[in-house]
């Protein structure tokens, strides 16, 4: 019998551990992911295949540069995620090196550097997302229409093959706007948003995925279901998806009902682009993301008012990465400002003196 | 009163059923008990018997050296047969100063006169005479609660809070306690009621004892001041900061006394033992602990005699398993590792736990955190655990101030929630321990310094004494020189 020591105080642990918290993110995303290779098909599963790939091999030279274990650093799934959580968010046809640069810049340049798991200030697949947007606009504004795997105009193996690691120049036939892209430049050319959606845009389609778009981010609902189960197995917490959906909901709803020929409905904000991706799985983040849940409800806040102001008056017609890679710089500060009330002290810190109250006897 | 909530806490698993159902035994005398002199909070006992004295069970064996102190009286008859060093039940192992009582098997009474009734007593008196039997906070406080009913009736506390929450895993004491002697324990709580002078009590108990609950309802019923609530299992429910936030949704200020907020709280066990004292005239000599763990052969709740060793508790209970890993004194998540199993059982020992591997779950190295957050959300006193240990690692000890690690009580929630097994409260123990240390440092170059500047004012004040007497010798032979000087000039 081993003398137990001091060090071993609390003699019980929950059984929850970094990689069970990862195993449970990577489990809901599961549906959207196999969703949106069944709708975009085998270029889609080759892009993921090397985004993750490269996001392993660049986590095990960070690990083994650092003198870290490789093995037990690789099995906390941190990596994977990253990689998961990158592929989703790219043009789902774009290029091998699109994904193996991506993969390896967040891995290596958005966390690796800071030290590794735990230690990184940026959401490390939306810093990659970043970088590669400011880097090639041309792959990473590529969109594509669904091309349902089974259907007539899915590629076969070795056509997908020839998209993702051969040469293959978009073709109109094929490719086309995003809804957001299709309102900027509809706007841009002062057309009113009564004329531009309708032909284009269906909220019930859009709800079930049939769009264009990222890779993951289509399948409003099944992302919505994914992080309501990690809400309910406790993986992630209400505050920052609550406060970042009721932002958005709430900007778009008054200046939609300011100017509805300038400023689109919020269902359509709510179910375009990857606001649920966002939401539930990006700006979730813990290692980026507020510890006290005061903080994560003003980084949600944050996060859900730069995304609209970006799609609405930014450079950009999407704006979920930049708004989380911007909040990830506002983290510590929150950190430092909003922190929770102390028992038995004020929210300054002091004594609190006990209130005398009338009713209790 | 309305319903509120506190903040925090975790749900380990209960492991109760391994000793709830099993009654209370009583372990027999086991052939010598060892009484360390210092089992409650203050200053040791005295110890008033000598070597190779005989003595009666009951009788005094060390008295209070202070007001914040307790008593230790003879749990046998038999001879006293060391007064030495013994190991304590405390982590370091260290040995303490004990009494060694050699049983004579004839477990002979004092002579106890015939006890008043305590309701025609003063307050003060009732106050006094638990203090006489020896008795501190049965929860593991170990606060002599003599101090504690003098303090809050001076501090005119309107309500005495009576907690059965036992948030503890695997401990099952007080249930049983509640379940077998509810009469007692609601004697006991009258009788501190009127210690206090409070106008009510509230009995409150986890909602998973259900048959406590309804026991010591029944008992209650026959008072209209007393009324028992039902608490949600949640460690740490019981602690007293977190109960009262429960009851009334006020806090205890930082840095103020729980009497503060006109609350008072006290275990179920200490209204049982003030019950045996004032009924009884029986001093506090035994307490009910639960012997458990999946090493244990049959996990029971056994009124051991204050003094037994862990051993006998557990050889009683069938010996331990070969698969023990770990041997406790007190529950999982804020229990004291036992060095041997040669410890005695002291005032507040509510468990002897002997663990499996199993049971303790897999053994992980710390993993990096995640910054996950599960530590705040787990803190019931609204602390940031994980920046507190970033400070206690960067050695920031200003910094840890700040985030007021003197609030931690040391809960273990945090440690228990971190999903990295970062080892959190040994971050605060050694933080603690470092800024006890600066204090110490402080203080005594404090001192130093005075004790430099009285030298020097000393110093200071010899030399002007010295130079004002030179001075008046200089000027009263002056002054003769000059009254020369001036005869010279005469000249």
């Amino acid at each position: 019998m081993n003398p137990a020591t001091f060090a071993n105080i609390p003699h019980a642990h929950s059984q929850d551990s970094v990689p069970k918290l990862m195993g449970r993110v990577l489990l809901a995303l599961l549906p959207a992911t196999l969703y949106g290779v069944v709708l975009f098909g085998w270029p889609a599963f080759n892009l993921l295949a090397v985004t993750v790939l490269a996001c392993l091999l660049g986590e095990a030279v960070c690990l083994w540069l650092a003198g870290r274990s490789v093995r037990l650093g690789m099995l906390d799934g941190s990596a994977l995620l990253t990689g998961m959580l990158l592929a989703l968010s790219l043009p789902p046809w774009a290029p091998w090196w699109i994904g193996a640069i991506g993969g390896a810049f967040a891995i290596v340049v958005g966390k690796g550097v800071f030290g590794g798991t735990g230690q990184n200030v940026f959401n490390p697949a939306m810093l990659a997302r970043v970088m590669l947007l400011v880097s090639f606009p041309v792959q990473m504004t590529t969109w594509l229409d669904p091309h349902p795997w089974l259907s007539g105009s899915a590629p076969s193996f070795l056509e997908g093959l020839q998209v993702t690691f051969g040469h293959w120049a978009a073709t109109d036939g094929v490719t086309g706007p995003t809804i957001l892209g299709h309102i900027r430049t509809e706007l841009g050319m002062n057309h009113a948003l009564s004329q531009s959606v309708p032909g284009h845009y269906q909220s019930a389609l859009a709800a079930v995925g049939w769009t264009g778009g990222s890779l993951g981010e289509t399948a409003e609902i099944l992302i919505l279901l994914g992080g309501l189960w990690l809400l309910w197995r406790r993986a992630i917490t209400w505050q920052i998806p609550v406060a970042m959906l009721v932002t958005v909901l709430l900007l778009a709803s008054g200046f939609h009902w300011a100017n509805p020929e300038r400023f689109a409905d919020p269902l359509l904000h709510l179910l375009s682009g990857s606001l649920m991706l966002g939401a539930f799985f990006i700006a979730t983040d813990p290692v980026t993301s507020p510890l006290a849940p005061v903080g994560q409800i003003v980084f949600g806040i944050g996060c859900g008012a730069l995304v609209y102001i970006i799609r609405t008056w930014g450079g950009y017609p999407e704006g979920i990465a930049f708004a989380v890679v911007l909040m990830n710089a506002a983290t510590p500060l929150i950190d430092h400002y909003f922190r929770p009330r102390i028992y038995g002290r004020t929210w300054r810190g002091e004594s609190r003196p006990i209130e005398k109250k009338s009713d209790e006897n | 009163m309305s319903r509120h909530v506190f903040w925090g806490g975790v749900h380990p698993p209960g492991q109760k059923h391994l000793s709830a159902e099993r009654p209370i035994e009583l372990l027999p005398i086991p052939a010598r008990l060892y009484l360390p002199l210092q089992q409650h909070a203050g200053g040791p006992a005295l110890p008033v018997v000598t070597v190779g004295q005989r003595v009666s069970k009951g009788e005094l064996l060390a008295k209070a050296q202070s007001a914040t102190s307790a008593p230790l009286h003879a749990p046998t008859s038999g001879t006293i047969a060391a007064i030495g060093e013994f190991t304590a039940p405390h982590p370091s192992g260290l040995p303490m100063a004990t009494i060694t009582l050699e049983a004579d098997g004839a477990d002979q009474w004092i002579e106890r006169e015939p006890s008043p009734d305590p309701f025609d007593l003063e307050p003060a008196e009732v106050a006094r005479r638990v203090g006489a039997a020896g008795i501190v906070g049965m929860g593991g406080a170990n606060f002599p609660s003599a101090v504690k009913l003098d303090k809050a009736r001076q501090a005119k506390v309107h309500t005495l809070v009576i907690n059965g929450a036992e948030c503890e895993p695997y401990m099952s004491c007080d249930d049983r306690l509640m379940r077998e002697r509810a009469a007692e324990i609601a004697d006991g709580v009258a009788i501190m009621l009127h210690a206090v002078q409070a106008a009510r009590a509230v009995i409150a108990i986890e909602d998973n004892k259900p048959e406590a609950l309804q026991t010591m309802r029944d008992a209650c019923r026959v008072d209209e001041r007393m009324e028992v609530r039902s608490l949600p299992s949640r460690y740490p429910a019981g602690s007293a900061k977190q109960l009262i936030q429960w009851l009334t949704g006020l806090e205890t200020p930082a840095g103020g006394r729980g009497t503060d907020t006109g609350l008072l709280v006290h275990n179920v066990g200490t209204a049982y033992a003030v019950h045996r004292a004032l009924r009884y005239g029986q001093p506090l000599i035994s307490r009910i602990v639960t012997v458990s763990g999946g090493a244990v052969a049959e996990p029971r709740n056994l009124e051991a005699p204050i003094g037994a060793l862990a051993a006998d508790l557990l050889a009683y209970c069938g010996g331990v398993d070969t698969d023990c890993t770990r041997l406790l004194m007190g529950g999982p998540m804020m229990g004291q590792p036992l060095p041997c199993a040669e410890t005695p059982v002291v005032k507040g020992t509510n468990g002897i736990l002997a663990l499996t591997a199993a049971e303790l779950g897999e053994q992980r190295s710390p993993e990096p955190c995640i910054r996950c957050g599960r530590c705040v959300e787990a803190c019931p006193m609204g602390l940031l655990p994980v920046e507190m240990a970033n400070s206690a690692r960067q050695e920031d000890w200003s910094g840890i101030q700040a985030l007021k690690l003197n609030d931690c009580m040391a809960c273990g929630s945090c440690a228990y929630a971190c999903p990295s097994r970062i080892p959190l409260l040994q971050y605060f123990a050694f933080a603690r321990s470092q800024l006890a240390e600066q204090r110490r440092q402080e203080s005594k170059a404090q001192h130093i310094r005075q004790l430099m500047e009285q030298r020097q004012a000393r110093f200071a004040r010899e030399e002007r004494v010295k130079a004002e007497a030179a001075a008046q010798r200089r000027a009263a032979k002056q002054s003769r020189v000059v009254v020369t000087a001036d005869d010279d000039d005469d000249d």
